[in-house]
């Protein structure tokens, strides 16, 4: 922006579409991913259904409920900075942080028990069960994989809206890019509010 | 509104100096020539492997290299030409300097994204193109990648892969950023019905970069997966599908040749009624036949599978949906053609280039109707028919129609009229060359010469010659072109703001325009 | 240009969004758990598409938004849904 620092260019509206847009890719990138994936348990349902129950139901649901709650965090953050509250809104962004760290190292333990249990892309035990479970954890690992990379990025954007709210770059009259972020967020949680039922409810 | 007194865009000192002038600055119109340049330069990378393919097959047998190297060649040809050259095309270098100014706008909405763009490019070439140098080999999987090959091959397929994933976002942020310029900078007064074609054909064309690219970027990395993990995605023997990989490839990249050719439309729409001192006929038309093809051109990829072992259904759904996306593409040929009606025509060097693409584009249309239908389609599946006719779409439609815009817009871009006895030249040994070249491919196909082969039976060898020899006909004339306006750019007449008469926008500003193009933001009634 | 007006939107929205979506949740485990066979994964998905709902329209803001960004979202979704269709004509039929 170096030759147009002297011009303001905020328009909430604008910015606010352009993360929409930027939602609209994300969609299709994974609805890539869902079409590979209906495919393959159309070809493979029984396989499916059987690898399905190497999935801990609890840990999911606990994951499921962790990523709404801190939905629901950011989406109230952003009240909280529309009423002038700075310390709620940070406090607020600190909590879904927490959550996304939370969601993390769950995410961490479960995958280390399935590796531990043998149950990887290429391994040993998977190609003793079979072709439909091996394309079962060839999908559970790569959709949640891209999944978590996206927390992973969430939670360095969120980090960065802490120090602008910090800051007071962002308050009330432009609060656009907190908006975004929060829109983000919302697309990481739709995306495992699909993923939770397509891998751990279909045992 | 006189603002001539302003230093142009290409004056302007800002803070940087020499080179990074340009590749820091987040001014449209500057990035519009870096990429004008490395597009270029990209083009002729790979038209010049075009010429080795075609002195390959000048005569049976291995005439300059062997069967691995022409694998190798024809791939390089395909993914610089596909990823590098036609898809950034028109609306990276057109669209970037023209779209602001055509709806009278300062800038695009995110001039950094903008910039970002055009170094995800730069970046997504060097690792594509990092392939040939380094590794294993050079790829030799087509530019389609087609699984199980693509990651079975002991070729370097990673770096291409990785690239043209890179590349999609280019052209990803690129669409976005088009979008929202348009959605939210419209000068005070341009209702959506106001607004000029070419900037309509690049709002169809942002949508399918949007929503297109991510499945093919997807499709990519799990390829890229399946090749380090040993997934299984599209492998048979684990169990994968392989026709799977071939839908998701062609979910992008049939749309993708819509992201291609709806830009090319804008523009021979812009040059046809400047030059035919008419409106154009059916602007609505345009318009909703723009926004057709973008949504019915997502539903038919399959017609590049009909041999391929799809299900009955889908063979009969494909075939139908091919024809119906005909439609659209035929309403603008007659758009074009009533334009042209009763109007007072001036044969310019644009004018040249938008005639000759309506004959062109026709031709390469029409035997894309042979190619959908189901019958003959399993006859000419993967010959030099196909190859004869996606160049006369790609290369003739989106070719034609950017040398009718370049030489539309040159006086307005680098402020200087080019010769237009040479550019005349230039285009008429260009346009014999390209159906010299083109033309008897249509015929080897219908004969059954197989595409992508090194080598040939004897019967095709005459038709292959006359080929051969018409893709050094066209290179000459390309040679004309680019050293005319190379030389032109330097040292050809100062240009006026308007030389052809032209109706929008950017023919009210200075040419070249200044920084911001408009010192007051335009009103439209 | 026309702007909207930002709606604040209350914490007790929020908060029942949230209960919704959480009893949503425990529901489609509790529904996957009977034996509906086929329909099972049907009921959980269709779960999810109410859940999903639900954050688009409040967290999301689009119930109080310029109505283009839900028409933008629902367009993008048909699109998605008739690639899946016309992808499942090769498979299904």
């Amino acid at each position: 922006m170096s030759e147009y620092a002297e011009h303001d260019h905020y328009d909430h509206e604008g910015s606010k579409l352009g993360m929409w847009l930027f939602i609209f890719t994300e969609l299709l990138f994974f609805g890539g991913l869902f079409i590979v994936y209906a495919v393959m348990r159309y070809k493979n349902g029984t396989a499916f259904e059987f690898a399905g129950k190497e999935l801990d139901v609890f840990i999911g649901t606990l994951n499921t409920i962790i990523l709404l709650v801190s939905s629901a965090t950011i989406a109230m953050s952003i009240s909280a900075i529309q009423m002038e509250k700075k310390n709620l809104t940070m406090a607020l962004l600190g909590v879904t942080l927490v959550l996304a760290l939370v969601f993390l190292v769950n995410k961490y333990f479960e995958w280390g028990a399935k590796i531990d249990h043998g149950l990887y892309p290429g391994s040993a035990t998977l190609q003793q069960f079979g072709h439909g479970e091996t394309l079962f954890f060839g999908l559970y690992y790569f959709m949640t994989g891209l999944h978590a990379l996206h927390i992973v990025v969430g939670i360095a954007l969120i980090l960065i809206m802490m120090v602008k709210v910090y800051k007071k770059k962002i308050y009330k009259d432009r609060f656009v890019q907190l908006e975004n972020i929060g829109l983000y967020w919302h697309l990481v949680d739709i995306i495992w509010i699909f993923l939770f039922p397509l891998f751990y409810l279909i045992a | 509104m006189d603002n001539s007194n302003l230093p142009s865009y290409l004056e302007y000192k800002g803070k940087y100096k020499g080179i990074f002038a340009w590749i820091f600055s987040t001014d449209h119109k500057r990035i519009g020539l870096l990429y004008l340049y490395s597009i270029m330069a990209m083009f002729l990378v790979a038209a010049l492997l075009g010429l080795l393919m075609k002195t390959e097959l000048i005569a049976p047998g291995k005439t300059i290299m062997e069967a691995k190297a022409y694998n190798a060649v024809f791939t390089l040809h395909g993914i610089t030409m596909i990823f590098l050259v036609v898809v950034p095309g028109i609306p990276a270098i057109l669209g970037n300097f023209f779209l602001p100014i055509m709806i009278g706008a300062k800038d695009v909405f995110y001039p950094r994204l903008n910039l970002l763009s055009w170094w995800l490019y730069i970046i997504g070439a060097i690792v594509a193109i990092s392939s040939q140098f380094m590794g294993t080999g050079s790829p030799d999987t087509g530019w389609t990648f087609y699984a199980p090959y693509s990651f079975k091959t002991q070729s370097n397929i990673l770096p291409a892969l990785i690239g043209a994933f890179i590349l999609g976002f280019s052209s990803i942020l690129t669409g976005l950023n088009f979008i929202v310029t348009m959605h939210r900078m419209r000068a005070p007064g341009m209702k959506w019905l106001k607004m000029p074609l070419f900037p309509w054909t690049l709002y169809g064309t942002a949508w399918i970069q949007l929503l297109a690219t991510p499945v093919v970027g997807i499709t990519l990395l799990m390829v890229v997966a399946e090749k380090v993990l040993n997934i299984g995605f599209f492998d048979p023997t684990l169990g994968g599908d392989p026709i799977l990989y071939q839908h998701l490839f062609w979910i992008y990249s049939h749309p993708a040749v819509y992201i291609m050719i709806l830009p090319a439309m804008g523009v021979i729409s812009e040059v046809i009624p400047t030059f035919a001192k008419k409106e154009i006929f059916g602007y609505n038309a345009i318009v909703l036949s723009t926004m057709l093809i973008a949504f019915v051109g997502y539903f038919v990829w399959g017609h590049h599978m009909f041999t391929a072992g799809m299900s009955e259904t889908s063979l009969f759904a494909f075939s139908f949906l091919t024809f119906i996306v005909a439609i659209p593409s035929a309403i603008k040929i007659f758009n074009w053609l009533a334009t042209l009606y009763k109007g007072s025509i001036m044969l310019r060097t644009p004018m040249y280039w938008a005639v000759s693409f309506l004959f062109v584009f026709m031709i390469g249309g029409l035997t894309g109707m042979v190619l959908g239908a189901l019958a003959t389609n399993v006859h000419l599946h993967d010959t030099a028919f196909v190859v004869a006719h996606f160049h006369f779409i790609v290369f003739g439609g989106l070719g034609f129609a950017f040398f009718a815009g370049i030489h539309y817009w040159f006086p307005k871009i680098f402020g200087r009229m080019y010769d237009e006895a040479w550019a005349n030249t230039g285009w008429i040994i260009f346009f014999m060359g390209f159906l010299t070249l083109y033309f008897p491919m249509f015929l080897l196909g219908i004969q059954g010469m197989p595409r992508r082969y090194y080598d040939y039976v004897p019967e095709f060898h005459s038709t292959n010659i006359i080929s051969s020899f018409g893709a050094f006909i066209m290179i000459a004339g390309l040679i004309v072109i680019i050293i005319n306006l190379f030389r032109s750019a330097k040292k050809g007449e100062k240009a006026p703001k308007s030389p052809w008469g032209g109706k929008t926008l950017e023919w009210t500003i200075p040419s070249p325009p200044p920084l911001e193009n408009f010192e007051e933001i335009p009103e439209i009634k | 240009m026309e702007d909207s007006e930002h709606k604040i939107v209350s914490f007790k929205t929020y908060g029942l969004v949230l209960i919704a979506l959480i009893i949503f949740t425990l529901f489609s485990v509790y529904v996957t758990r009977l034996d509906l066979g086929n329909f099972s994964i049907a009921a959980a998905l269709t779960i999810a598409g109410l859940k999903s709902i639900l954050v688009f329209s409040i967290f999301m803001h689009l119930f109080y938004d310029k109505k283009m960004y839900a028409l933008m979202v629902l367009g993008v979704l048909v699109v998605m849904t008739i690639v899946l269709i016309i992808t499942f004509l090769d498979y299904g039929y």
